[in-house]
């Protein structure tokens, strides 16, 4: 078997799980699995081609950094989307869930979730038009690192990316005020507001924390892959399998659940054909909720 | 004139399937609670399902077995009902947002089957000749649209009184009992598992004996009948009749689907062939709106049940507590 497989998991690894935090917070702090997240990763990677080319009539033509495919445009570009999706999920939050989460029932919220979702990927399709795009054309040269593996410098750049950003919320969620009180929140809604912990504000964060990784995870999908409108839907079910797999309401879990399904999808490629790889996530998901619903890191529900 | 009544034959038999597939839902969620967000995969599991049954012997996949058209829909009623019992069994006892994912699972991996296990679906291409009944009227559309429509008027009225009489029995007592107070139901003594398991066994049967209605009277299925699409196009059926209520759900289908065909025939007078995809994506988007803001503004629908009492006093404002989930 060759051993490529590890990188090519690592990367889809990378998104699942960048995702995946979005989804477990939502879900261990507002109680409900958003169906629209997928298509938060697909607005993002749209609002982020839409600066890249705002920049670009701004700026001119930018020549690339050295190694890499894109040069700073995209990298500010990212800074925009990140704000932009996190201002969309807010948005949706006040004009959708917000009001469905006050009348109590957590189910209609997932409903409300899965029209969001519709009516969000098919306006993309609406405004984009189903055709996929792409951050660059250019083809990279895989260096080889050993052992048969091979990776470009868009590719080594993206794994840094993504380590980065996961120390960052861990670092948020375990030293920050805001952090523990996302954490008290989803280990005791009431307690935590008789202690006097500003709901408000942390579900505002959970929503900007979960847009802005999601519109990064979507970036990542569109430089190494491709952008379409159905993007972040078809990552749905791996980062739901990733959410649940890692323990709901534990971002490391979620990153590791990421990281396991994205090596199992890529060895699933390698051993059956790329046909099937949607199945994975799926295979892993009822085999988590057969043996260990709580997932790896999962606390047991009061 | 004619051609007119023909085309109201062929839309009502389509809006009549559609609302034997809301029934199914209505009797998941509306009486029972419980969340499908994968409902085209238990539709698409029907339609194979009868079609491998009833189509003639085909060197290139499994089967066709040319059983007579009946066999075809109760074997889709039974492998349907299995599937939707085993996503139960996994699930009924975790949160209900975990049937609402591996529903949503199912949808995926059928859709996966369906596109690559050529041998057993024919793949992209689909099945052909599925018979239809009263594929000898087929030379005088109107004719064959008109006794399509009996066929499928009967079955729906059939599962309709059949439902109708399930939630008047101590059956369906139980089940509405388990969605408005868990425990006060547990606490009868009944097993919240088992009757849930149940319930959404026969949602799924009815789901793909719906799929399998379909596919024999178009004669031909593909892995696109079936995209998430449909599971939407169901729900909102269903929101817009009123869960809970199976007239609701029947009408629902057919306003919602008039709607769809109506807006559909509109755009595609309106728009050149070139933008006609972007169109279609409009609609979707003005339907998805359509839900949301029937959820907050009348979440009953047109016929929906009476207001779900307000369980355990006052919800908190920002998160409900687990009382909301089934534990």
């Amino acid at each position: 078997m060759n051993l490529q497989f590890v990188v090519d998991g690592l990367l889809a690894g990378s998104m699942i799980g960048l995702g995946a935090i979005g989804v477990t917070l939502t879900y261990s702090i507002l109680r409900f699995s958003n169906f629209a997240h997928g298509d938060f990763m697909a607005w993002g990677a749209y609002a982020t081609l839409a600066a890249v080319g705002a920049i670009g009539a701004m700026f001119g033509k930018i020549a690339p950094i050295a190694p890499l495919s894109f040069g700073w445009p995209l990298i500010a570009a990212v800074v925009i989307g990140m704000a932009i999706t996190g201002l969309l999920a807010l948005l949706l939050d006040l004009m959708l869930f917000a009001r469905l989460r006050a009348k109590g029932q957590a189910i209609i919220v997932v409903m409300a979730s899965f029209g969001a979702s519709m009516a969000l990927r098919s306006l993309l399709e609406f405004i984009f038009t189903s055709r996929p795009t792409y951050f660059s054309r250019a083809i990279q040269i895989a260096m080889p690192v050993g052992f048969g593996i091979r990776i470009t410098p868009d590719q080594i750049a993206l794994l840094l990316l993504t380590a980065v950003l996961v120390l960052g919320v861990h670092l948020l969620m375990t030293r920050t005020q805001t952090g523990r009180s996302m954490q008290a929140l989803s280990q005791n809604a009431a307690l935590a507001r008789i202690v006097g912990i500003d709901v408000a504000k942390v579900v505002r964060v959970t929503w900007i924390v979960g847009g802005a990784l999601a519109c990064v995870a979507g970036v990542m999908i569109g430089i190494l892959i491709q952008i379409r409108p159905f993007m972040g839907f078809d990552m749905l079910l791996p980062m739901f399998a990733a959410a649940i797999l890692g323990g709901i309401g534990s971002v490391p879990g979620a990153v590791l659940g990421g990281l396991i399904i994205g090596l199992a999808e890529a060895g699933a490629v390698q051993l059956i054909g790329a046909e099937w790889r949607a199945a994975v996530s799926f295979i892993i998901l009822m085999t988590v909720l057969f043996v260990r619903p709580i997932g790896l890191f999962g606390v047991r529900e009061r | 004139m004619m051609d007119l009544l023909g085309y109201g034959a062929f839309f009502l038999t389509t809006a009549l399937i559609f609302s034997l597939v809301t029934l199914g839902l209505n009797l998941q969620w509306g009486l029972t609670g419980l969340f499908n967000v994968g409902l085209a995969g238990f539709v698409a599991i029907g339609a194979y399902t009868s079609a491998l049954l009833t189509t003639p012997d085909d060197a290139a996949r499994l089967g066709g077995f040319n059983l007579p058209i009946l066999v075809g829909w109760l074997g889709a009623m039974l492998v349907g009902g299995i599937a939707a019992a085993i996503t139960g069994i996994a699930t009924l006892r975790l949160r209900s947002d975990y049937l609402a994912i591996t529903t949503f699972g199912v949808a995926v991996v059928v859709q996966l089957v369906a596109l690559n296990a050529q041998k057993l679906t024919g793949g992209p291409f689909g099945i052909g000749f599925i018979p239809r009944p009263f594929g000898g009227l087929a030379e005088t559309p109107l004719l064959f649209n008109l006794s399509n429509l009996a066929v499928v008027s009967m079955v729906t009225l059939i599962v309709y009184l059949a439902l109708e009489h399930l939630s008047r029995s101590p059956w369906g007592r139980v089940l509405k009992a388990l969605r408005e107070d868990e425990r006060a139901a547990i606490s009868l003594g009944k097993s919240a598992r088992f009757y849930r398991v149940q319930a959404f066994a026969v949602g799924g049967a009815i789901m793909a004996l719906a799929g399998a209605l379909q596919a024999h009277f178009t004669g031909f299925i593909a892995p696109d009948n079936y995209l998430p699409a449909l599971t939407f196009q169901v729900w909102v059926m269903l929101i817009v009749g009123g869960s809970g209520s199976n007239i609701g759900a029947v009408i629902g289908s057919i306003l919602v689907w008039a709607i769809w065909a109506g807006s559909g025939a509109l755009t595609s007078v309106l728009f050149s062939p070139e933008q006609q995809a972007r169109a279609a994506s409009l609609q979707i988007v003005a339907i998805g709106v359509m839900l949301c803001v029937i959820l907050l503004v009348r979440p009953n629908g047109l016929f929906g049940d009476r207001p779900r009492r307000p369980k355990f006093g006052k919800r908190s404002k920002e998160a409900p507590d687990e009382s909301t989930a089934k534990s």
